[in-house]
This record gives C-alpha cells, structure tokens and sequence, in this order.
C-alpha cells in the first residue's frame, strides 16, 4: 500500500495475442500492476506459469513486439479513495475520463496514466478529533465538504490507530499530512485501497429499511431493501438501462455509483448530460453533486471492463464506511462476464457452461456479497446496494449468467419484450418478479406509509394472479363469456397495470412517485373495486359497472403533481354514479 | 525491409511464420508469392518462436517459397478529400478506373474509442419521410440504428429510402455517404449503385464493395476502412454522414470462419466469444463530438438467419446498437411496404430527438398511443382466430380495427413517399380518431383538446 512507484522487477515480452500477453524473467505476484512495452501500458498479472507470466493489458496492445520490457510496481489494482471522488466520470481503471480528454483529445489514445483523484486541488478540512485523542483503524479524524455532502476523512482500515499527536483545520491536497500520530504515523486523506479486496467492517446487518426509488411497481410490489441486492434481467430493448438510469436519479440512497460497463457511449453521454441538470428530490441539489460514474463503453479495453465493477464497488464501500447509503448500478454485469470469458478463452482455460469460465458463479457471489447494510468499524451505520443489470442473449433467463444470478440475489425484477413492445413502461413482468424482502420491510412499511398498505399490495397482487388466469380462459372463449362478477375483476386488473403500474419515466411528475402517492392510487383502485362489488350485488351489470366514466379520469392523477384535491373530486363523482346506478 | 522465407504452416486463412525477429502485434504484413503477386494480412498472435498472419486475400498461391515481409506499422487507411464519389474495393483500392487516392492523411483503422467526455448528446431529429420510423421509432444525428431483415425482405429499399431523403429539417445540408457492401452479390451491388448514380447522391458517397466472390477475410477490414473514412468526413472535415453497413451477417460468418481457423473455443453456435467486443469497435464508431461540427450516423444492415432475432448477429448487435428497425416478412406477404413490424422495432434515442423545439410537442406521447392501440389490436388478432369477431367487445373490435387502419395507412407508403413529421404526425391523429377518446389514456387532456381532429375542427370552423 506504500505510495512508491518504484520498479521492482524488469522483464521481457515473449508473446503478445490481443489483450494477453507473455512475459519472462518478470518476479510477480499474482494481481500485480504491470507497465508493458515501450509505451508503458498498464497491465495486471493474472496467471503464473513457470517462467511466463501472463498479463492482461488495459490497453490496446496493437504494434507491441516480443523482446519490448515488462516492469513490475508491485502493487495490485487500487482505486485512490479522498475528496475528489464525487461528480467524477472515471474509465473502468479510475481514470478521469475529463483528464483524459485534456490530455489526449477526444479519441482515448494509450499509454497515457492520469491519478484518480486530484493531487494539487485544496480541500478545507476540519478536525472533528484533537490532539490526546485515542483513534482506531476506521475513525473519522475529519470533515471535508466535498459538494453538499459532507466527505468524512477516516484513519485507514489496516492502519494501528493510536495517540493524535497533531491535527489542524487548514486547506490540505489529499498527499498532504492531515493528522499525526504518537507512534509518528502521519496521515494524508488519500487512501488506496485494492479493488479485489472488500474494505473490512465490523458487522453486517440484516436490512429492513426499503430502498425508496419512487418508482410503483419496485417500491409498491417488489420493493429492494437498503443493502439489498436486485438483479434485472432483460432482453435488449426491454428498458434495462431506462430503469437503471431511473434508480441511480431517484433513489434515496445518500450517494450513487453508476458503472457504464460495456454499454453504449451515447447512453453514458446522455448520463452525463442529464445528470446535472437534474434536481435530487431529498434536497433539491443537482443529482450529479453525490455521484460517481464509471463508464467502459463495450468498445473501450476488455480488460479494464472486467476491473470496473471492482472499481466501482470499492469506491461504494468507502462511501459505506462514512455511514452513508449507497446504491450501486452496474449495467450490465453480463458484458463484466463476457470480459471474463473472453479473457479466460485467450488464456486457453478449460471452459464451463456456454464458454464462460468455471469460477463465473465464484466471482458473481463474490462480487454480489460485498452489498450489505452494516456496522463500519467506526461504529457508523452505513449500507451498499447493488443492483446489477443482466442482458441474457436472445433473452433466454436460463442462460449462465442470468442463473448463477439468481442464486445470489434477492430481487428479481424481470423484464419482458411483450411489455415493452406496447409500451408498458417499467416493462417488469408482475408475475415473474419477486422480493424476498418483503417480510423484512413490512413493519416499516406499517408504521410508514399505513398499516392497510401490506394487506393492500397483497389484493392488487392477488387480482393480477387472477386475471392472469381469466385471461387464459379468455383466450379460449372471448371475454363475454365470463361470469359477470369475473369481468369486473379483468377490468380493475386493467386498471392497476395502466393506472399504477404504468409509469412514465420521462414525464416531469410521474417520473417519481412518493410512497404517499402510491398508496392513494392503490387505494382508490381498490375502492373502485370495493364500489364495484357493491353494485353487482345490488344488480348492476357489468356494463353498467365498467362503464363508470369518472374511473377513466384516474390515470391523469399520475401527472398532477399536487394530486389530492382532483383525486378527492374524481372519487366524490365515482361514488355519486355508482349512487346513481342504485336508485335507478 | 526484411523478407522471410520461413513459413511453416498454411491453415484456411492463416499463415505461420518462424524464426523471425520481434514483430509487432497486428502489423501489416506483405506476402509476395512466387509469381510476384503481393498478398495482404495481419499479425494475430505473435511470439519469439512463431508469428501467426491472417491473410485478407486468398491463400491460393502461398506456399513454403513466399516471402513474407513486415511493415513494421498497423493497418492504415489513406484518406482525403478526394475520395467523394469514388467506388473503392473492400480492401480500400480504387476500382472505379480512377486515379489513386491522393492521402491527406493515412489513418489507424481500428480506431479509437470516443471518451464518452468528449461526446455530444445526440438530438437533431432526422427526417427520413418514413412513419414508422420518423413517428414512431425516430432516428437522431449520431445514432447508430440496424435494420434487422431476413433473406428475401426488401430491407434495401428501406436503406435507400432512407439514404435518399434523410434530411435534418431547417439545415440544407446533405448527408455524405459512406455505403460498405460486405459479401452482398454483384446484382444487389449493381442495384444500389444505379440508384445513387440516379439520384446524384454518388458525387456525395465513397463506396466500399467487397462482393459475394471477393475473399471473406477482407470482410473484416471493410467496415473499419468505411468507418475510418467517415470519421475523417465527419470529425476532420465537418460533414454529416450517414453509414451504411451491408450485410454484417457476413462480416460475423467471416469472423467465425477466422475463429475457427485458429481453433479457437467457440461461443454461442460457433461464433467466437470476443464477437461482441468486435462488433462494438464497429458499431460505437458513431456519435457527435463536443465542439466537433460534423457527425456519424450508422445504418447497419443484417439479416436474421431464420427470422429469428435471438440469433447471436441480431441479439449481439442489439445490445450494442441504439434500437432497431424490424423488417417483418408477414407485413411484407400482405403487401405493404415498408414491411416495417414497429412493435419490436425501437428507437433509444427517440426521446432526445422529438417533441418541443425538435418535431412537436404531442411527438411522444401520440407514438406510445400508437403503440399501445397498434399492440392491443395485434393480440386480438389471434383472438378472433379461435372465437371469431362476434365473441368481440365493442371496444375489442374498435382496436382490432384500428390495427388493421394502422398497417394500411400508417406502415404502408410509397417508395419515394416523403412525408414531413406533421403529415405523420397527423395522420396519426387520424387513426387515433377512430378509437374513443376515453380509451387514449397515454395521452393527456391538454394535447388532446389541441391536437385531436374533433377539436382542431371546431378551432378552425
């Protein structure tokens, strides 16, 4: 972890075949960073074999020859955690995709490092720890107000602690010593952690907190819990990347990591564009401010797409470890595997299932486990949340990826072309998806939104079920067939996929809908149903019942933002036609 | 510069080289034959004791007594100016009869990936005077958009159409046109150069043909050179241009062939498994740069062995690719042209490029209406084969109506038909009107009372 960059060890390229290469007489370690070639180009080693050792090179290795040096750092892949981190749009290796372009224009060119963070920029710091004091490995020494978040300077997590000796508030570059220790260990706000490696807490905790993202069908249905893993499965086109891009806005997670991996650069583009002109809903402050965007478009290395999950995870726990909420998207995880495949096949690897390496379900579960809600070892209550896009090919849910998925995480939030293709938005199937949090949350559910909610998300549930199963018969035989009483049930299933379900992402209103709306919209659903019941039994025909006209005035509510008293309105017209229906 | 007579093993496209000194990884290569003819290729693998050379030509004719020379540099693509209006061979040489290219500059041709940084939202709509692509599965400046079509579709007529009238309304710019054929046959070669020759969009297009006969691996060298052109239209020069890439099924059997040459481990049905990351360095060569004035649009063609879209081609490319547009062989048995099935066919970049102050405000919201209707009206479809029309609702019968209105007046339109956004736009409205106004739920109240024809008329009368 020491900052040297000093060469240890020099070697020389015996074989180069795309991004693997060969090299002999070079003394590493597994997960060393390499320099390669003439050029310098940063490589990482991941297999041992007698005197080879082999590489994989970040960068395009076009024109590199055997005999060209190898040099070894001696340290393994590590992200620079300190002030800096946030509003910064990184490669898949922590470079400044800004820097990059000052460096090198507009096309990414090799060869060329640029550090993570800014080492000549001053941040404000101030102690919130004096001289005499006692610190650990994880305190916080100090605060540096990085946008409108505060960034907390903690002691490094492998570092002994001990006495303060000397700390002042002043403007510090992240090198600079920030805190002196007894024992003379200085302290800097920088920090370099590997990406390979969890950052360390003291205690995981079990989530029962939802992550709120203001979207019905996740926060109504199938809710994900603070800490919680979700996996979204889907083929192209089905709006994976449209939902993510809605979690990373609106969720209320303190800080968003968003990891662009493989995916398109015109998508990140409209990322970067969008996000900060976007207001966060908590406080009113650009989205961008408490983001950290990591984009490895699908044309740029291979191999430093396999590192940018990794990247982008360790920089959410060192977030974590500040006491923060952080959700975490990767989009798509299935490009990360690919990375891996195409790797493990140039490194001639006895395949697994579909070509994918063996230990594919290894590095998924690994990667997936570094979510949680937990204790930091400062005593902070901070929490991870990863939800991984999957695109399965031909959108085939049994293929590898998608599988070895599934056993990992808790949430399963399943796309589906059909939805998408008449443009019901979010395209997630109802019946296909599940929450195994839903216990865990329904107490907070209970206290805070209302103790009908639980026994309300189950009836809404429970009419979808059924009309999935109408619709069979309905298939077979035209929906007249029906029994009067079953007609009804398809029309208020209707209602609750276009009216709640439905959502419009790009609808100024609509795009977030707060848990208080959610539930005002399920319950007059309900109360139409309840109204409906009512009247049948008292005659009324299904005609009569569905032909209510007041019921057609309840999808507008989704794009009124102060909604209440045009709801109030439409259910008072509701209830006078259904008394309407009665006296005639 | 050096040549090696060390070849020690021939195998379908790759040559083997030994015993020569360090050479770099994808060098260009020479391999002059005995009876002087020079070959083309590029280094795959390379190593002290063994170089392995991919050749772009065929291997007739190499043997043990060639000479194989290395350039010592990567592939480059000489470009100029001068190239407009010419028609070049899928290797980058000249076959119009013409002079060389004079180079004003020689060009990497894998090129570099833009930094997503330095990259400009796409968002100027263009008209291509298409509905269902303008209306309903829009195309932007800088987008990158396939057309997916199946043997037997006239998926080139849609391109030419396209190339024909596409147009940024309010700019008097033409695109530039940068037209790569890859193993499509003479007549289809012949087909769409009549029609540039006719329309004078040649002066303004550089043509790369590498036809059915022509070798395979060249195949996978073409799209790069046409791209490499276009980057230097449009990045160097300031044009707007427009790609079209045609047929990437063959540029993908190409790469599988290369694959399994090498003996490679095969991914999905025998397509190598870097197939993505390949075909991503071809399709993300499109976009607008900050500050940059001109433009890369791509129009990618290929054609679904089967139909079928889960295919690794299709289902690759449309990971990669900002939507797609399908080309359906039930539309095309009815008769309609273009046989454009707008319900798995999408546009990504649709939202940035519509509504206010790009076409109109009710743009979005009449194409998810549209779609919806168009949608509902499909299903029922299978519905009435089983339980007949009567079994029907009112209102079930109102959409199956409508999807068929839709199909007739919406999708169908004449090959030089050139409607205008509002004509689209209106006449979706049309259609929109036959359908009871409670049930256009995806559109609101507002937008309906100014645009819908019950009330436009009244506003006029």
């Amino acid at each position: 972890m020491e900052k040297s960059n000093e060469k240890r060890a020099q070697g020389a390229l015996k074989r180069i075949s795309g991004p693997v290469v060969t090299a002999v007489g070079l003394d590493a370690h597994m997960y060393d960073v390499v320099r390669v070639g003439n050029e310098e180009l940063m490589g990482e080693v991941i297999k041992i074999q007698g005197e080879n050792v082999i590489i994989q090179v970040y960068e395009d290795t076009a024109g590199i020859r055997p005999g060209e040096p190898v040099s070894n750092t001696g340290l393994s892949l590590a992200v620079e955690l300190g002030p800096g981190l946030l509003t910064s749009i990184y490669d898949g290796i922590q470079r400044p995709l800004e820097v990059l372009v000052d460096k090198m224009g507009n096309f990414i060119e090799r060869g060329v490092s640029a550090p993570g963070l800014s080492h000549e920029k001053k941040w404000g710091f101030v102690p919130t720890v004096k001289a005499g004091d006692e610190v650990k490995a994880g305190d916080v020494l100090g605060t540096v107000q990085e946008t409108n978040i505060v960034h907390k300077v903690m002691v490094p997590p492998r570092s002994k602690g001990g006495k303060v000796k000397k700390i002042a508030a002043g403007g510090f570059t992240v090198d600079e010593t920030v805190c002196t220790l007894e024992d003379g260990t200085e302290i800097a706000m920088l920090q370099r952690w590997p990406v390979r490696v969890p950052r360390p807490v003291k205690e995981k905790l079990n989530p029962d907190v939802p992550l709120i993202t203001g979207q019905r069908i996740l926060d109504g249905l199938f809710p994900i819990a603070k800490g919680g893993t979700a996996a979204i499965p889907g083929p192209f086109g089905s709006g994976k990347t449209v939902t993510q891009q809605q979690l990373a806005k609106w969720s209320d997670a303190e800080i968003v990591v968003y990891i662009g991996c493989g995916e398109r650069g015109n998508e990140m583009t409209e990322v970067l564009t969008e996000f900060p002109a976007l207001e966060d809903p908590q406080t009113g402050k650009p989205l961008m401010e408490r983001t950290v965007l990591i984009a490895n478009t699908s044309n740029m290395p291979v191999a430093a797409r396999e590192a940018s999950v990794y990247t982008g995870i360790t920089i959410a726990e060192y977030f974590r470890d500040m006491g923060y909420d952080v959700s975490l998207m990767a989009d798509s995880t299935s490009r990360w595997a690919e990375a891996m495949r195409e790797i493990s096949s140039r490194l001639e690897e006895m395949p697994g299932e579909e070509g994918y390496p063996a230990y594919l379900a290894a590095r998924l579960s690994e990667f997936y486990e570094r979510a949680g809600r937990v204790v930091s070892l400062n005593g902070e209550g901070g929490s991870v949340s990863v939800i991984g896009a999957v695109s399965p090919p031909g959108g085939d849910f049994s293929e590898p990826v998608t599988q070895n998925t599934l056993r990992i995480v808790k949430v399963f939030w399943a796309l589906d072309a059909k939805l998408s293709q008449r443009r019901h938005f979010p395209a997630i199937n109802w019946l296909n998806s599940y929450s195994l949090y839903l216990d865990s949350l329904s107490e907070w559910y209970d206290k805070e939104v209302s103790p009908e909610w639980n026994p309300l998300r189950a009836w809404a549930m429970g009419v979808l079920q059924k009309e999935a199963e109408l619709q069979e018969i309905v298939q077979l035989v035209g929906s007249d067939a029906l029994p009067d009483e079953e007609q009804v049930t398809i029309e208020v299933a209707r209602m609750i996929r276009e009216i709640f379900l439905q959502q419009n992402a790009y609808d100024a209103v609509d795009t977030f809908c707060p848990m208080s709306k959610q539930y005002a919209m399920m319950n007059a659903i309900k109360h139409y149903a309840d109204l409906a019941r009512t009247a049948q039994a008292g005659g009324a025909t299904p005609q009569q019942v569905i032909g209510v006209r007041s019921k057609n005035e309840l999808p507008q509510i989704k794009f009124i933002k102060d909604y209440e008293p045009e709801l109030e309105k439409i259910m008072k017209q509701m209830e006078s036609e259904f008394d309407a229906m009665r006296t005639v | 510069m050096k040549e090696y007579r060390t070849v020690a093993q021939i195998a379908g496209p790759l040559v083997f080289v030994e015993k020569t000194e360090p050479v770099g990884y994808s060098e260009l290569v020479n391999i002059v034959t005995a009876d002087g003819t020079v070959k083309r290729g590029q280094v795959l693998d390379t190593s002290d004791d063994v170089v392995v050379v991919q050749v772009f030509e065929t291997t007739a004719g190499i043997g043990r007594d060639s000479g194989i020379r290395f350039t010592g540099e990567t592939i480059k693509m000489p470009v100029g100016k001068d190239m407009l209006g010419r028609i070049l061979s899928g290797g980058g040489k000249p076959i119009d009869g013409g002079p060389e290219i004079v180079p004003e500059k020689r060009l990497e041709i894998t090129g570099a990936a833009i930094n997503p940084y330095a990259r400009s939202s796409p968002e100027d709509f263009i008209q291509t005077g298409i509905s269902t692509i303008d209306g309903t599965n829009t195309l932007v400046r800088g987008q990158k958009l396939p057309i997916f079509s199946a043997s037997g579709l006239p998926h080139n007529d849609v391109a030419l159409q396209i190339a024909r009238q596409a147009k940024v309304p309010g700019s008097t710019e033409e695109f530039a046109v940068v037209f790569a054929a890859m193993g499509i046959t003479r007549e289809e070669a012949n087909y769409f150069m009549a029609d540039f020759e006719k329309t004078g969009a040649l002066e303004r297009s550089v043509v790369f043909l590498n036809l059915a006969d022509d070798p395979a691996v060249e195949r996978t060298i073409t799209p790069r050179l046409a791209l490499t052109t276009a980057e230097y239209l449009a990045f160097e020069l300031g044009y707007h241009v427009l790609v079209i890439l045609t047929d990437m099924t063959n540029y993908c059997e190409a790469l599988r062939q290369i694959g399994a040459a090498r003996e490679e481990v095969p991914g999905r049905r025998g397509y190598p498994g870097y197939m993505y990351t390949d075909l991503a360095g071809i399709y993300e060569r499109a976009g607008i740069i900050k500050g940059v004035k001109g433009s890369v649009t791509q129009i990618p063609i290929l054609t679904m062995p089967g139909d079928d879209i889960t295919h690794p081609i299709p289902d690759l490319t449309g990971y990669i690719t900002e939507g797609q547009i399908v080309v359906n062989r039930d539309l095309h048995r009815k008769g309609i042209y273009p046989p454009i099935n707008v319900l798995p066919s999408l546009s990504r970049l649709m939202n940035l490029g519509i509504g206010k102050g790009h076409t109109r405000e009710d743009h979005k919201k009449v194409s998810d209406q549209l779609y919806a209707a168009y949608a509902e009206g499909n299903d029922l479809r299978g519905l009435v084969a089983i339980v007949g029309k009567d079994a029907l609702s009112e209102r079930d019968r109102m959409f199956l109506e409508f999807a068929d209105l839709f199909e007739d007046r919406f999708v169908r339109q004449g090959l030089y038909e050139d409607r205008s956004i509002e004509e689209t736009l209106d006449l979706s409205w049309e259609l929109l009107a036959t359908l009871p106004e409670e049930q256009l739920v995806r559109i609101d109240r507002e937008l309906i009372q100014k645009y819908h024809p019950k009330y436009r008329k009244k506003a006029q009368g």
